[in-house]
This record gives structure tokens, C-alpha cells and sequence, in this order.
């Protein structure tokens, strides 16, 4: 994506900017010195000159395509041999080159010089980019390049960023009234990169004027309940992706639990099914199917989701039918089971983690307030956990399977007696919840580790979930994983993921003394017997 | 008025288990006398390492019909038995480390994995871990209290069945992680080990060996008698009465509240015991013996033998030991199958194991 | 076995002056035992019991009657502490209130409940059934160390000859048939000694001989026991002979003789339908 941008930027920039000034041929040649310092100031130099040729060339450098032929410096694109001085092509070209190398610490301030560069592009989104990377390390000689682009600049988002980089640098002028300013306009930043800088101001030894001090001490305020916003934003947001994977374990789960009343221990590895699958898709999209291989994943979901419904109906049938009525049994057989699972997953993929990557348009994300970013493959799936949340209400209380599911949970031996056929009732719902959390996995694939034990940790939390919910609540399930997703992120930034466990473990015990039947409590004489 | 029937029926009673005891401390005493009587070589010869695997399994077995006393009789499946176990160990292994004395990597008073973290002294509730007595005490009410305050609050609000198993295992998992923590002060991810000796005696000896045998050996018998004294009694006929119809007995003017109560924090104790004895013979305890994994396991002995009998899960916890010994030696990648395949098929086929199996053959051929 | 009824109500008579309650607990000073007042309960927004009001004197023998959904199982679910009302109130004796208590407090008042369906314990013997429910002290600590001693044992041979289950005292008590679980649960409630017995279907599933043999107990029993039974067999009711009431949607719809609720429209409209 950047890459292209750059590309279409270079070939812009060549079209529609005319030479300020031609490149001097000494600071080229000093991009060939040896020392890194050297070069360093050669590509500072060429940043300052801030013009068309000066991008081709660093841009050039730091795709390694520069070479020192026969004492001039020239750009190689292929067969073409460019002098790097005039961008003219060489004919016939020089035999002999020798590249340009450059080391991390060189390549670290040519890319700081190419996004100060980027400030003068024409696309917006380009500009806004460098100007955010810009403000994240804001250096004394950039004060001309910065009042340059300043004064360019329409964009109003942008002449923000970049003033706020300019009052950073303002924050050292000799001058009161323009510190003073420059206090001021900070105020409106939400890096935290800022605070020091202000916090260094409060110190009577290194701001002398008594206003500036106390402007400062308001907007070093105004930042930090701006960050405490921004981090509890991203808290939510990070609470919310917790849980809605919470809540695509806890559906099936709930769906099981409250057909059946039994607890199947191998839900969590129902889960690893369908992270494997989405492995498998994405194998086999990678071996015979590579120019879609982004779309393995919407590939993997109906897999998944069958995967995973048939080994549970497989498990229904061959084992958990049979105990019916011995719910702490089948709490041990079904254990029997994901030891089962889990060793077969191993023999078959390995006891190592798998790796399952985001397909591109899953990756990246949208930056908000400066300093939370939203991954977009949180944001899928918090978008997916709705979609299926939406699809199971649907099922549930809009089709005749649906009404069956709700009779048996409700009372079994009455929905036999109307004719319900409770036995398939079971196989089918247990294929439901299994499915459902089959899907759980796929999305969690896109997440977290993929491997032979990641279902364990997840069985305790469903069911906290159900629990908390009340059992056969959709609405419960769903406010029970908001809650516990949401206050769990809390507590880990508070006080670490350990406590925050323990935390909510003791308030579910407490929950349950209160409200035994879950949030959204059932009652009525069937309840209990 | 007593009328034959009733009579016959009051005699009958006490005669139940005699015989398992008897033939268990039998087994047990050969072992001992084989083990400290015949030469090295002989054919009849108990070796060092089989009383060694013999005492850690009888650590097991106490523990088992620990489990069994809540599971079996009261109907409480507890998921959380391995938390007791391991802080039964963790409480004697305090004592135990504080026995290394300046003999540790560091030679300093205080245990190595402290210097490691840089503390200058010991955590307060380090203190007195030093002396034997207290460390036995810690033993027994450390693991009673837990037990007594998450049963009480359980049981209180009538948490029960699958719940009540969840909850012990969310409880179970919480306890791993807070001794995986180096924080937490009992050594992290490394535990205790390297013990040197107990009350003075270096721990490495065979005397030292056949010691911890017959105090394991003593334990487990009087565990079994207790068991026995505790289930012939009416206290035993409540407990049964409640694992099968609770609101009945409630109707008829019984707490179940106390009933549960006193048999969980016994079993937990137990466990704990259980644990005590188990470190100085495997030499290490850590936090991996708290994983959910480990406590749903002992259930599996108890199943194996056959739970509402005493000397089934004895039998159990020999059985499944022996195998996973076995297995993690001669095919390691087939023990989760066998393990997982177990749970599923004795569930399913022999829902009152194989002291269940024996009485049906018994009954069959009669 | 061949005892005739007459005898068995003779026997306990004997058995219940042998085995006082230990005085000064109830209070009876106003000669009623239970009061319900304004009591509701409410599942989901369905009443299962509107503003239940009823008075019970001591030693009576009511019969509750109602058609499906009435309440007639939430009451006594009220009375015996499995169900807390959302408003009213409800005392046994002048002093205590059973809203405040739990499930075996009450019955260690002296509340005995009988199920519907019949709910022993399987697993025990029928001997063992009854030594569990012998009113005696239940804590943790008595059961721990106590043996059977005489007493008891008399105590627990003269009921199951009342209930006629002598033969039967070491067989494990599921295996009894329908109507034996029913006596058996009757045995237990007796062990108990309860002021005050709730019967829920006492004589569902029975032969008319074991019905008849059954009404005949329970109007032994009424006098120095006060009983609440719900039925649906008029004809049993009839036998009974005590006074009848008839609850409809939460509340009582008629009080009286059977002769005049049988006589009354509104519950010949609540039965037969509208």
C-alpha cells in the first residue's frame, strides 16, 4: 500500500514539480563517504533542499538502487542506468559500479527525511501520514522545512499536526510571547511524547516566566485527560474484541448447556477445530489458489463451522447421549474427549503453534486520537460475532428448529410428549452450539496463537459466561460477555492479568449468592428439580 | 420390639470394608519386610525405586479417597482437589527449604530463589516456616481454611453439580497462576527443590526412604479407617442422603450446609496431608501440580476403581499411576489417548469401576 | 401381614402420646397455626399465588382443592422455605415467621412436607429412610458420633408396621412399588413428629383399599396433628370429612364443607369450565 503510494508520489512529484535548483554534485558524492555521519548530513542536506530530485535520489538510497559509477553517482532501475545529478538516462551505460550501502542508523534518518519529504506530496492521506510521523520525533532543524510546509499546507487536520510540531519547537524561542503561544497550541495534542516536554517547563530553573509555567501546568492537564480518554477508549475497544470471542464460545456453550444441562468439556476444543481449519483453508489457498489467497478466511468459516458441528454431533451421539441424566460423568467423559482432541492435534499438525496470517485487508488499522490505534481484524471480528449473534437469534426464534431447541431446554419431558423428536433435538442443537463455536475458532485464529492446547483456557470462561447470562438467555449470554470482556481489560491495565482473574472469579462467586439463576433468570416451577 | 429383620440388618453393617483393609495393609507389609529383609539380588527383593514409585502413589491414593469421600459419597465433584495437594506441599516444602539452610547455591539464611529476586528478608508469612511443628500445622489449616470459605460461600448460595465443578476449576486455575508469579514468594515457575534434610536427617537416605513409606503407608490406612468410621455412621447415611435427594433431606430438618461443609474441608485436608508427604519423596513441588489438568485426573482414579467404595479409588490411583509410569516410558504420544479414551469408556461402561465390575461377576456367579 | 387400619391407628395413637414434642417452641395461644396474609409470588409476571390470605387452626384437617396452576404447590413451597414471597406474610403459631427461615429450620419447627411425587431416598434401605427422618437433634456433630439405640429402634419397628413395610425394613427403598413410596414417605413424615403435615397427592397412584386405609390414618392424625392436604379425588376428600378450600388463580375462591362448595357456582365455573 505505502509502497504504491510512493511510486504514484515519485511519479507526481517528477510530473508537476519543476527543479528549485539542481542538485549539488558534492553533497550527492558525500552520499557515497564512507563514514555514516557523513552521509547522514548528505541526506539532511538533500531533505533540506526538499525538491523533486532530492526525493528520487534518497528514495532511490533506500531501495539500495544507488551506485557510484566511474566518480558519479547513478540510480540503477533495471537495464536503465539514471545520473543520479540530472535524472537523464546514461548511454552507453558505465561498466563498472559500486553500490551505496547504508546501515540501520543511516536507513533510520532516511526514512525520517523521506516522511519530512512526504509533507509536500499532493495526496492528502500521504501529507496527513508524514505529518503524524513527523510530529513523533520533532527535531530543531526542521524548523524552516516545517514553516514551509505550513505555509503550503490547506488541509485543516494537517496545518493541526503541523503547528503542533511547530509549537514544540516554538517551546525553545528565546521569546515569551511566542513560548507562550506555542504552550498554548499543545494543548490540543494527545501525544505523550508532549508531556515531558511540558512537565520540563513547570521547573522555575528552565522556564523563568511565571504565565508560561502555569499555561503550561493547564495544558499538560488538558493532554493527560485526553490520553486517560484515549487509553480507556482503547480499553473498551480491546474489551469489546474480548468479548465477542467470549460470546462465540459462551452462544454454543449456552446452547448445549441449556438443551442438555451437561457441561462439554471439549467446547474449547471445538474452538481449536475451527482455528485449524482456518489453518487448513488457508494451506490449501496458499497451495492451489494463491491469487485469492486473502479470501482463504471467508473460505474457512463455513469450514469451520461444519468441522466443528460434525465432530460434535459425533460426540453427542457416540458418548454424551449416553449419559444422559449423569451430568457430572459426562463433565469427565467430555474431559476424556478434548485429551482426545488435543493429542490428535498434535499427531496431526504438531505440537507447535501453526501460523495463521490476517489476509491483508484484515491487517492494519484505524488510527484514532493519536495514540490508539483499532486493529482492523478486531473490528471484524467484532463486526462477525454480531453477524452470527444476529444469525443464531433468527434460528432461535424464528424457525422450527429454533422452537424445538426453546421447548426442550424449557421442559423436556412435555416438548417429547407434544411430539418434539427430543433426541435429534439434542444431536442437531449439540451440532449448533458446536458449529457456533467452531466459528469462535476461526475468528480466534485471527488473533491469537494457533495450537493443539489454546481451546483449555476458554471452557471456564464460556461457562462464567452462561452462568453470569442465566442459562438459555441469548440477551444474558451477550451482557454477561460484554461485561466480563469489558471489566476484565480494566482490571489487566489496572492491575495485572493475575489479579484480574482472581478478581473476577471472586465476584462470579459473589454474583451466584446473589443471583443464582444468572442475570436474566428463568423462572418458575421447572426451574428447579 | 426389635423385629429378626432389623436385627440381621444392624449386624450386617460393620463387617463392610474389614477385609479390603486387611488385605491392603497386608500388601503394604510385604512390601516393607521384602524391601528391608531380603538381599539386593533376590528374586524377592522390593527395590529402592519401587518403594520410592510405591510411596508417591500411596500419596496418590490418599488423595483419591479424599476425592472420594466428597464425590463418591457426598455427589460434589470438586475440580480443584489438586489446589490442597499442592499447598499441603507448598506448606511442608516451606519447612523444607528453610532446612537448606546456608547450604543453597547462594549459601545464605534465606532460600535461593529469594536472592535470585534480590530480597533481603523473608515475606511475612515465611515466618516460623522453620519449625517443624508449624510447618505441619500450616499443613493442615491453610488448605482447611480455603476449603472452609469457598465451601461455605459454595454451598451457602446451593452452587452445586457442574457449577460447583466449574467453579472449583476457575479456582484451581486462578492458583496456578498466582504461583506462577515469582511475586507471590513461593518460588515461580521453579518451586522448591533441593531439599537437604528434615528435623537434621538428610533427606537422601534409605533410611529416611523406608521412614517416608510407612508414614505414607500409615496415612493411607488410617484415612481408609476414617473413611470407614465417617460412612458406617449416620453422618455417612446424611452425606448419601443428600448426594441423592438434597430437598428431601432439607425438608426433614437437616442443614446440608454443615454436612458438605465438614466433609469438603476433611477432604481437603487430607489432600493436604496427602501433599506433605509427596514432596520430600519426589524431591520437587511446583505450580504445574495446580494445573486444572492434574485435579481433574484424580477423579479418574476414584472412576477407575469405583467411587462410593474406599478401597476402589486405592485401587484406582495404583491402576492409572502404574499405566501413565508405563505409558510416559514406552509410547509417550499414547498416554493422552489411553487417558482420554479411559475417561470416556469407564463413564460409559463402568459407571461403579471395578470394585462395581467384581461385585456384579460376584452377584452373577452367586 | 394383616393389620387391620383400626389397629394402626390405634398403634399410633399409642406411638404419637409416647413421643410428646418437646413443649414451649409454637405458640398457640390463638388456637390457629398457620396464618397467610396478602402473600404473592410471581414467575416472570405470571401470579402464581394474588394476595393469598388462609388460616389454619390447630388440629384441623384442611383439604385444598383447585384446578391446575392454582398455586396449591407454591404455597406450600411458601410454607416449607423453598420459595420466598415477594410480599405478604406467613406464620406458623404466633411467633414464627417463616419468610425469615430456611428449609430446615422449619422443618425442625415441626413443618413436615410429603411431595407430589414420591421423593425417599432410593439408595437407602427403608429402615434407613426412616432413622434419617426420626426427629432428633441433626446437626453435624450428633449424627457424627450418635448409634441406634432402643428407643429408636422401637420407634422405627412401630412405624413400619404402620406403614406396613415391616418385611421390607433392609430392602433398598427403590425398589418398593408406587404406592409403598408413598407410605413410606407418610412413615418418614411421621419419624418426624410434625406439628403441622403438608400433603401434596398423598393417595396418587394408590388402590382404593390402600386410599381408603390411608384417609383413615390422616383422620387419626388430625387432633393433635394439624393437615393440610391437596387432592383432586373428591371421593377421598369426602372421606376426609374436614373443611375444604378452594383456590383459584393465586387466591381462595370458596371456603367451607364440601357439600357447599360442591353447591357453589363460582367454583362449579372455575372446574367445568366456563
Amino acid at each position: 500500500m505505502r509502497h504504491k503510494l510512493k511510486i504514484i508520489l515519485i511519479v507526481i512529484l517528477l510530473q508537476c514539480t519543476p527543479a528549485i535548483a539542481a542538485l549539488d554534485p558534492a553533497v550527492l558524492r558525500q552520499l557515497a563517504a564512507e563514514e555514516s555521519d557523513e552521509k547522514i548530513a548528505a541526506i539532511e542536506k538533500l531533505t533540506q533542499a526538499g525538491d523533486a530530485d532530492a526525493l528520487r535520489v534518497l528514495k532511490a538510497l533506500s531501495e539500495d538502487a544507488l551506485y557510484l559509477a566511474a566518480g558519479r553517482i547513478v540510480e540503477v532501475h533495471g537495464e536503465r542506468i539514471v545520473d543520479a545529478q540530472t535524472g537523464d538516462e546514461l548511454k552507453p551505460a558505465p561498466q563498472d559500479r559500486e553500490g551505496i550501502s547504508i546501515n540501520n542508523r543511516v536507513r533510520r534518518e532516511l526514512g525520517n527525511a523521506l516522511a519530512r519529504m512526504r509533507l509536500f506530496a499532493p495526496a492528502r492521506l500521504t501529507r496527513l501520514a508524514a505529518a503524524q510521523e513527523l510530529l513523533a520525533h520533532v527535531e530543531s532543524d526542521m524548523a524552516p522545512l516545517l514553516s514551509r510546509a505550513l505555509a503550503r499546507e490547506t488541509d485543516q487536520e494537517i496545518k493541526e499536526l503541523l503547528a503542533l510540531a511547530d509549537a514544540q519547537l516554538s517551546l525553545k524561542s528565546a521569546d515569551v510571547p511566542t513560548r507562550l503561544a506555542a504552550v498554548k497550541t499543545l494543548a490540543a495534542s494527545s501525544n505523550p511524547s508532549i508531556k515531558p516536554l511540558l512537565v520540563a517547563l513547570q521547573d522555575r530553573n528552565a522556564e523563568p516566566d511565571e504565565r508560561v509555567r502555569l499555561e503550561a501546568q493547564s495544558s499538560l492537564k488538558a493532554i493527560e485527560s485526553r490520553l486517560a480518554f484515549s487509553d480507556n477508549v482503547g480499553r473498551i475497544f480491546s474489551g469489546l474484541s474480548l468479548a465477542s470471542i467470549l460470546l462465540l464460545a459462551a452462544l454454543g456453550l449456552a446452547i448445549t448447556y441449556g438443551v442438555m444441562g451437561v457441561i462439554n468439556m471439549a467446547h474449547g476444543e471445538l474452538l481449536m477445530i475451527g482455528a485449524y481449519s482456518a489453518f487448513a483453508m488457508q494451506t490449501l489457498f496458499h497451495k492451489y489458489l494463491p491469487a485469492a489467497q486473502d479470501w482463504y478466511v471467508v473460505a474457512a468459516i463455513p469450514f469451520g463451522f461444519f468441522a466443528a458441528a460434525l465432530a460434535g454431533m459425533l460426540m453427542e451421539r457416540t458418548v454424551i447421549r449416553w449419559l444422559y441424566g449423569r451430568p457430572l460423568e459426562t463433565l469427565l467423559a467430555t474431559w476424556g474427549l478434548s485429551l482426545f482432541l488435543i493429542q490428535t492435534a498434535r499427531v496431526v499438525f504438531g505440537a507447535q503453534n501453526v501460523e495463521v496470517a490476517n489476509p491483508s485487508w484484515m491487517s492494519g488499522g484505524i488510527q484514532l486520537l493519536g495514540n490508539v490505534t483499532l486493529p482492523l481484524n478486531r473490528i471484524a471480528i467484532i463486526g462477525f460475532s454480531l453477524l452470527v449473534l444476529l444469525l443464531v437469534w433468527v434460528l432461535m426464534n424464528r424457525t422450527r428448529l429454533g422452537m424445538f431447541v426453546r421447548a426442550v431446554t424449557q421442559n423436556r419431558a412435555m416438548a417429547g410428549c407434544v411430539g418434539v423428536p427430543t433426541g435429534r433435538i439434542d444431536t442437531l442443537a449439540f451440532g449448533l452450539g458446536a458449529g457456533i463455536a467452531g466459528l469462535g475458532g476461526v475468528a480466534l485464529s485471527q488473533l491469537a496463537n494457533v495450537g493443539p492446547d489454546m481451546g483449555q483456557g476458554y471452557i471456564v470462561d464460556s461457562f462464567m459466561v452462561v452462568v453470569l447470562g442465566g442459562v438459555g438467555q441469548l440477551a444474558g449470554a451477550v451482557w454477561a460477555a460484554l461485561g466480563l470482556g469489558v471489566a476484565s481489560k480494566f482490571l489487566e491495565g489496572w492491575l495485572g492479568a493475575v489479579i484480574s482473574k482472581i478478581l473476577v472469579l471472586v465476584f462470579i462467586i459473589v454474583f451466584i449468592q446473589r443471583r443464582p439463576q444468572g442475570l436474566f433468570a428463568l423462572k418458575g416451577r421447572f426451574v428447579e428439580s | 420390639m426389635t423385629t429378626p429383620v432389623l436385627l440381621r440388618f444392624l449386624e450386617a453393617t460393620p463387617k463392610k470394608g474389614w477385609l479390603a483393609i486387611a488385605c491392603l495393609s497386608a500388601v503394604i507389609a510385604t512390601m516393607l519386610a521384602l524391601h528391608l529383609f531380603t538381599p539386593d539380588g533376590s528374586a524377592l527383593h522390593v527395590s529402592d525405586y519401587a518403594i520410592t514409585v510405591g510411596g508417591k502413589i500411596m500419596c496418590y491414593a490418599i488423595v483419591a479417597v479424599a476425592m472420594d469421600l466428597i464425590w463418591g459419597y457426598a455427589g460434589i465433584l470438586s475440580l480443584g482437589h489438586g489446589v490442597f495437594f499442592a499447598l499441603g506441599g507448598y506448606a511442608f516444602g516451606m519447612y523444607l527449604m528453610r532446612g537448606i539452610g546456608h547450604d543453597g547455591v547462594y549459601q545464605t539464611s534465606l532460600p535461593d530463589f529469594m536472592v535470585f529476586l534480590d530480597w533481603k528478608q523473608l515475606p511475612w508469612y515465611w515466618s516460623g516456616s522453620d519449625h517443624f511443628l508449624w510447618a505441619v500445622l500450616m499443613v493442615l489449616v491453610v488448605p482447611a481454611l480455603l476449603a472452609l470459605v469457598f465451601g461455605y460461600f459454595a454451598f451457602r448460595s446451593r452452587i452445586k453439580g457442574v457449577y460447583f465443578s466449574i467453579i472449583t476449576q476457575a479456582m484451581t486455575y486462578a492458583f496456578m497462576l498466582l504461583f506462577f508469579r515469582n511475586e507471590t514468594g513461593f518460588g515461580g515457575n521453579n518451586g522448591f527443590t533441593d531439599f537437604k534434610r528434615i528435623l537434621g536427617y538428610d533427606i537422601t537416605t534409605p533410611g529416611m526412604r523406608v521412614t517416608l513409606f510407612a508414614a505414607t503407608a500409615a496415612t493411607l490406612l488410617a484415612t481408609l479407617l476414617l473413611g470407614r468410621y465417617l460412612m458406617t455412621s449416620k453422618f455417612g447415611r446424611v452425606l448419601t442422603a443428600i448426594r441423592d435427594a438434597e430437598s428431601r433431606v432439607m425438608f426433614i430438618g437437616y442443614n446440608p450446609l454443615g454436612y458438605k461443609l465438614f466433609i469438603w474441608t476433611l477432604s481437603a485436608m487430607l489432600c493436604a496431608v496427602a501433599g506433605a508427604l509427596y514432596v520430600p519423596q519426589v524431591g520437587i513441588i511446583n505450580p504445574s501440580e495446580m494445573s486444572p489438568a492434574n485435579s481433574i485426573e484424580i477423579a479418574i482414579w476414584v472412576a477407575v476403581g469405583g467411587r462410593g467404595t474406599l478401597i476402589g479409588p486405592v485401587f484406582g490411583a495404583f491402576l492409572v499411576n502404574l499405566a501413565k509410569s508405563w505409558f510416559t516410558v514406552a509410547f509417550p504420544e499414547y498416554w493422552l489417548f489411553f487417558l482420554g479414551l479411559l475417561f470416556i469408556l469407564v463413564t460409559l461402561f463402568l459407571p461403579q469401576g471395578l470394585v462395581g465390575l467384581w461385585r456384579r461377576l460376584k452377584g452373577g456367579a452367586a | 401381614m394383616s393389620i387391620t387400619l383400626s389397629e394402626a391407628g390405634q398403634q399410633w395413637e399409642e406411638a404419637a402420646t409416647s413421643h410428646l414434642l418437646a413443649p414451649g417452641e409454637l405458640d398457640l395461644s390463638h388456637k390457629v397455626i398457620l396464618y397467610l396474609e396478602d402473600i404473592s409470588v410471581s414467575f416472570d409476571g405470571f401470579k402464581a399465588l394474588n394476595k393469598l390470605t388462609l388460616t389454619i387452626d390447630a388440629g384441623e384437617l384442611r383439604c385444598i382443592i383447585g384446578p391446575n396452576g392454582a398455586g396449591k404447590t407454591t404455597m406450600m413451597d411458601v410454607i416449607t422455605g423453598k420459595t420466598r414471597p415477594d410480599s405478604g406474610t406467613a406464620f406458623f403459631g404466633q411467633t414464627l415467621d417463616l419468610t425469615r427461615m430456611r428449609e430446615p429450620e422449619i422443618a425442625d419447627a415441626g413443618i413436615g412436607r410429603k411431595f407430589q411425587k414420591p421423593t425417599i431416598f432410593e439408595n437407602h434401605s427403608v429402615f434407613e429412610n426412616l432413622e434419617l427422618a426420626m426427629k432428633t437433634d441433626k446437626r453435624v456433630r450428633h449424627s457424627l458420633f450418635s448409634e441406634i439405640d432402643d428407643a429408636t429402634l422401637d420407634r422405627i419397628s412401630d412405624t413400619l408396621k404402620l406403614i406396613r413395610l415391616a418385611p421390607d425394613a433392609d430392602r433398598s427403598a427403590g425398589r418398593l412399588s408406587h404406592g409403598q413410596k408413598q407410605w413410606l414417605e407418610i412413615g418418614m413424615l411421621l419419624m418426624q413428629e410434625p406439628r403441622l403435615l403438608l400433603l401434596d397427592e398423598p393417595v396418587a397412584g394408590m388402590t382404593d383399599d390402600e386410599t381408603e386405609r390411608t384417609g383413615e390414618l390422616f383422620r387419626s392424625l388430625a387432633g393433635r396433628h394439624t393437615l393440610i392436604v391437596v387432592e383432586h379425588d373428591m371421593a377421598f376428600i369426602e372421606q376426609l370429612g374436614g373443611k375444604v378450600t378452594v383456590l383459584h388463580e393465586g387466591s381462595v375462591l370458596a371456603e367451607g364443607g364440601l357439600a357447599t362448595i360442591q353447591a357453589d357456582p363460582r367454583v362449579i365455573e372455575v372446574y367445568l369450565g366456563r
